[in-house]
């Protein structure tokens, strides 16, 4: 699978690190929480990674470690978007108010 | 690179592209959920585009695919239920747990890889540096998370747990690092070299967190992050997918960024909070019970008639807040007061909660409006014009003696609740905040002690002011 010189994955892991600061350095504190969960499921990208194993795994050990990589990455994909959505939602500009109908 | 390959690729940098714009959109509570619906979305393609890859590639094995279905069903369903089922006061274990899980499996992908390479003595550097470093980066996140996530939960002794040679083997660990590391790289076909290391980063994973105060744990947390983000690039490195070195940094890169946030705003050293600070553990155990002769002690209708007399009141939410789980209490109390006319906002101090930003989480989740949660640096300029603050469950971060030099808190960052016109403190007793002093605070004319339980004491102040504003 050697498509990717060292040079360009360095040049690409160099530039994310760039964009990651300059991008997360905006967030506000209020949504710090939210924002370490949605990170996290970010990181769930290493699934991807654990398929790419399974499809390459032949031996039985291969297969248990492919199987549990899997399923803590599926996880933390899964469970990470989830709760950052929960979370999210609650953060609304007005007090959800459902006895307060009255305008002003 | 075949046509399928090369368009999962293009996929793959659309993806990753997306995570970007997700967690740009991040930086408003008004965007940041269709933020997190993009990056989900995004995840989604890119999972979908793998599953096509492995299946054109057509190398995987029936059992491959059994394997990779059911583990991502599993997972699946666990993640989906730890993450309906979990309360607020209990996200930051969650997030630690998936901490675990994310370092856990790039550490596995480094293991696998260097256990299914036909000859591993012709891998490399190329791939065994990076496989080193994601198996040692991956494992020490994998069990310094989990033992991080037990503190939390209470199922591991939240104060700072030091053993005899703890420090010792805190040097020694590292040396461990480095020759095996170095040994792996020069010999990765060598088992013993692979599960030695291995051995060693989970080792160092508890021993680096458990001398750790519950306290501390904000920074833990977010140092941990920015590890499992290394790791996932790492393995990003070893399979030679830009995706995982592209997201595995993003999340390396919020990591460390709050890590540096919540250190500066403790005034610590992110070396000093590894190493093990203050030596004390989540808040000290009450020292005396009642109130020695020099506070002023206030009930519930005095508190009662300041706030319904007031003007603009700003509350300041600290752990024992959420400890008692009166978020909802302070948000009818708040709603209360809002309806009546009266200005109300929140003072929320960054290291309030147990992780990041937790405190607004929480009160979020009691419908506090997030136009009314303030910010340090934003609402220190208006404690002068504020007729009372009110303080509950927060201590050292209210402590004015943290201006002077010369003592535990010196240069932390503060709230200047002291400026208030007058202030109240729900609190227990007289007991002292983690860092273990006397809060000046609370000894100040103008502040009045309101001794009871946070829960308790803002359901009694609901009915309180109530009965004079009804």
């Amino acid at each position: 699978m050697n498509n990717l010189d060292l040079l360009t994955a360095i040049t690409v892991f160099v530039l994310s690190v760039l964009v990651g600061i300059e991008v997360i350095s905006k967030v506000p504190a209020t949504l710090h929480t939210p924002l370490m969960s949605g990170s996290n499921s970010v990181h769930g990208i290493v699934v991807i990674g654990a398929m790419l194993i399974a499809a390459e795994s032949h031996t039985w050990l291969g297969y248990v470690l492919a199987f549990v990589a899997m399923a803590f990455g599926a996880m933390n994909v899964v469970g990470g978007y989830v709760v950052t959505d929960r979370m999210l939602e609650m953060f609304k500009p007005k007090p959800a108010a459902p006895e307060k109908k009255q305008e002003v | 690179m075949d046509t399928v390959s090369n368009a999962v690729h293009y996929i793959f940098l659309a993806a990753a592209a997306c995570f970007v714009l997700g967690l740009h959109l991040m930086n408003h509570p008004r965007t940041a959920r269709r933020g997190n619906t993009l990056s989900a979305g995004a995840m989604a393609v890119a999972i979908g585009a793998t599953v096509w890859l492995v299946a054109d590639q057509d190398r995987i094995s029936s059992t491959g695919w059994l394997v990779l279905v059911s583990g991502g069903v599993l997972g699946a369903a666990l993640g989906l239920w730890a993450a309906r089922e979990v309360q607020m006061t209990a996200m930051p274990q969650l997030v630690s747990l998936f901490n675990a899980v994310g370092g856990g499996a790039a550490a596995l992908i480094a293991v696998n890889d260097l256990l299914q390479a036909e000859d591993a003595v012709l891998l490399g550097a190329r791939v065994s540096l990076p496989g080193a470093l994601d198996i040692v980066i991956g494992a020490v996140t994998f069990s310094g998370s989990l033992i991080a996530a037990g503190k939390l939960q209470g199922v591991v002794s939240g104060a700072p747990v030091v053993f005899p040679g703890a420090r010792l083997l805190n040097v020694l660990l590292p040396t461990a690092f480095v020759v095996g590391t170095v040994w792996l790289v020069l010999a990765p076909d060598s088992r013993t070299a692979l599960y030695g290391l291995v051995a060693v980063a989970l080792l160092f994973g508890v021993t680096m967190v458990l001398p750790i105060g519950g306290a501390d744990m904000p920074v833990v947390i977010a140092l941990l992050n920015a590890f499992t983000g290394s790791a996932v690039a790492m393995a990003g490195f070893v399979l030679d997918e830009t995706a995982l070195i592209i997201a595995g940094m993003l999340v390396s890169a919020s990591g460390g960024i709050l890590t540096k946030l919540m250190a500066d705003a403790m005034n610590r050293s992110i070396a000093n909070i590894v190493i093990g600070g203050f030596g004390t553990g989540d808040t000290a155990a009450p020292v005396e019970d009642g109130a020695p002769a020099q506070v002023r002690s206030v009930s519930a209708d005095d508190v009662a008639i300041q706030l319904a007399y007031a003007r603009k009141v700003i509350f300041v939410p600290g752990y024992g807040l959420a400890a008692a789980q009166a978020q909802h209490e302070l948000g009818d109390l708040a709603k209360l007061l809002t309806d009546h006319g009266i200005d109300v906002s929140y003072a929320v101090h960054p290291v309030a909660g147990r992780m990041p930003g937790h405190m607004n989480v929480l009160l979020a989740e009691a419908n506090v409006p997030y136009t009314q949660l303030k910010e340090m640096d934003d609402v220190n300029p208006a404690f002068p014009q504020a007729d009372v603050a009110l303080v509950i469950g927060a201590n050292d971060v209210t402590n004015p003696i943290a201006r002077r030099p010369g003592n535990a808190i010196s240069g932390m960052p503060i709230l200047d609740v002291d400026k208030a016109k007058s202030v109240v403190v729900i609190k227990r007793s007289m007991g002292h905040g983690y860092a273990g002093i006397d809060n000046e605070l609370y000894t100040d004319p103008r502040t009045g002690m309101f001794f009871t339980d946070a829960k308790r004491g803002l359901a009694e102040l609901k009915t309180a002011v109530g009965e004079f504003v009804g």
